[in-house]
């Protein structure tokens, strides 16, 4: 054999040994946290709100954090599809495609895409003291809104620009307005995409812990009020962690179950819908 | 003008509106972390606060240097890891492996861009941290005892934990990035090396490379940025303490995100606190701001030079 063949051989070793090992420490995360959740869980933590001296160990559980999550979740998907979408469809539909401003917005999206959750918690915090808020829920939602605008945006981007440039000329050459194709050909034509982009925000909203850090506080109650601080997810986990009290610590693990399990329903939720749409979808 | 026409302008101008509020975030992102840090720049000038060491808050003194070095500790390290594996892993993907494998793949590495940097943190105290005190930590002390291995920290929260915790944790960005930037190289390239009696790895190493390599870099510098913000997962695993910098692999590190998440409760019961953790985060997002920019710059390039 001679040395290029060897080099050949010794590289793709290499490289299927460095996969292996990606996707194995990847499985390794996924099993580890199945086998301590399961272990670990039971109904008291999915139904209670955490009693006096939860974290000392004493009785109670993470309703308020599921519930916390959920609630601040689709608060800030809601804000975040309010403000991403149109400026996907104002890309795509009224902006020619090489011109400068959707040059520059697709260049502020992927910035903003990666400016770390923690950096988002801190404007959301310099808001919040501007504005005269307290840690609350309200404040929570405006900052993971911040956070998921970008995520939203360049997935719903994506989607509009795989549509095929003949079905809005077809329906603008039947005299509609931009509007009407937009609403009536390009948002049905996109449905599945933008849902899968949805959920994808979702999914990363109920995740994330650094930004609620600043902004939504925490508390032992359920949500109830827009103005007072919502418990969450990622938190709950981070302060039973936190503790040194192996009781504790072990619902900790159960709370990252329950987490993990939510995001992963949320990832296949998402597949299945946008099979299902695809019926409508011109190809 | 009729109805139809007007409908058209309002939701011309208010999807023209929101595109503009995006860009005003943007803006303001900067201008309001800046106002706020201002009262500190005023008093501590930017080289102290770069550079020194003494961070004590009552006593009026901020020097961050402590957090950037845990910082650069915990994203070097990370780095070292995770690249020269993604970069492999990427070229089998992009180039080697069968079609199937791939659709497998590639999703799978997609959904775990999406699991919460908390349940990295979480795995990262029940599996990494024990195997860096148990294992890594009294091997390497005993057999190498010199600069990066000697440490009197015998805990396993580490820069070194925080560090492997981090490596997986970009794994998502750097292969997808890297893969899709090999897959944009024309196939010509490839065939007329192949043609000319190349392996296959030297089609890669030669010819492919040669196309691929300002994006493996954005690759890398995008991956760098996400290391650098990382907050959860690194304060969970990295130990955290105050007053030292690292000197060894497995010291405890204080990086900056996690400084800026563990003072939220004090900031404001001590005066100039939050303007010199707000200026952190400034600092934060000014670096990763020049990352970004310059990743998704050379991406963009890329792509409209192949058109």
């Amino acid at each position: 054999m001679d040395r290029r063949r060897l080099e050949e051989r010794v590289m793709k070793g290499l490289m299927i040994l460095s996969t292996l090992l990606v996707v194995g420490s990847s499985v390794c995360i996924l099993l580890t946290i199945f086998l301590k959740g399961v272990s670990a869980i039971d109904l008291n933590m999915l139904i209670q709100t955490p009693k006096g001296g939860y974290y000392l160990g004493k009785e109670g559980g993470i309703l308020n954090a599921i519930l916390g999550s959920l609630v601040l979740g689709v608060g800030a998907t809601f804000l975040a599809f309010l403000v991403s979408v149109p400026i996907t469809f104002y890309l795509n539909l009224y902006l020619r495609r090489a011109s400068r401003f959707s040059y520059i917005l697709r260049f502020l999206f992927d910035v903003l895409y990666g400016m770390p959750a923690i950096v988002y918690g801190a404007f959301g915090f310099t808001l919040m003291v501007f504005w005269g808020l307290k840690a609350s829920l309200l404040a929570g939602m405006i900052t993971i809104a911040f956070l998921i605008i970008p995520i939203m945006a360049r997935a719903t981007d994506e989607v509009l620009k795989m549509i095929p440039f003949e079905l809005p000329e077809a329906s603008l050459a039947m005299g509609t307005t931009r509007w009407e194709t937009a609403r009536g050909v390009i948002f049905k034509q996109a449905l599945p995409g933008i849902l899968t982009a949805v959920l994808l925000a979702f999914g990363r909203a109920i995740g994330d812990g650094a930004a609620v850090l600043l902004t939504a506080g925490f508390t032992d109650s359920n949500p109830s009020s827009l103005f007072k601080p919502v418990a969450t997810l990622p938190l709950a986990i981070f302060f039973q962690l936190a503790t040194p009290f192996p009781e504790v610590q072990r619902r900790g693990y159960a709370a990252a179950f329950i987490l993990t399990v939510l995001i992963l329903m949320v990832s296949l939720i998402s597949r299945i819908l946008s099979w299902k749409f695809t019926q409508n979808v011109v190809r | 003008m009729n109805d139809r026409h007007w409908k058209d302008l309002i939701a011309r101008r208010l999807m023209l509106i929101s595109g503009s509020f995006l860009l005003i975030l943007g803006l303001l992102m900067i201008f309001m972390m800046y106002q706020r840090s201002k009262p500190i720049l005023a008093l501590t000038p930017l080289k102290d606060l770069l550079f020194s060491l003494s961070w004590h808050p009552t006593k009026g003194q901020f020097g961050l240097a402590g957090f950037i070095a845990g910082t650069l500790w915990v994203t070097v390290i990370a780095m070292i890891i995770a690249v020269p594996l993604s970069i492999l892993t990427a070229i089998y993907l992009a180039e080697y492996a069968a079609k199937p494998l791939r659709g497998l793949l590639k999703p799978f590495i997609d959904l775990l861009a999406g699991i919460s940097p908390v349940i990295y943190g979480v795995w990262g105290i029940i599996a990494i941290v024990p195997l860096v005190r148990d294992y890594f930590m009294p091997f390497l002390t005993n057999h190498l005892k010199f600069f990066p291995f000697v440490s009197e920290n015998y805990t396993g929260f580490s820069a070194l934990t925080a560090g492997i915790v981090l490596a997986i944790m970009i794994f998502p960005v750097l292969i997808s990035v890297m893969e899709e930037v090999l897959h944009a190289v024309p196939f010509g390239i490839r065939e007329s090396s192949l043609a000319l009696g190349a392996t296959q790895w030297q089609t890669i190493k030669g010819a492919v490379f040669k196309k691929a390599w300002p994006g493996i870099i954005a690759a890398i510098i995008l991956g760098l940025s996400r290391a650098f913000g990382e907050t959860m997962a690194v304060l969970m695993v990295a130990g955290c303490s105050l007053g030292q910098i690292p000197k060894s692999i497995f010291d405890a590190a204080y990086p900056l995100p996690a400084l800026i998440a563990t003072t939220y409760g004090e900031m404001m019961s001590i005066p100039l606190y939050d303007a010199a953790v707000l200026a952190a985060a400034f600092i934060l997002l000014m670096i990763t701001i020049l990352f970004n920019m310059a990743g998704w710059g050379i991406l963009l390039r890329m792509e409209r030079n192949q058109i």
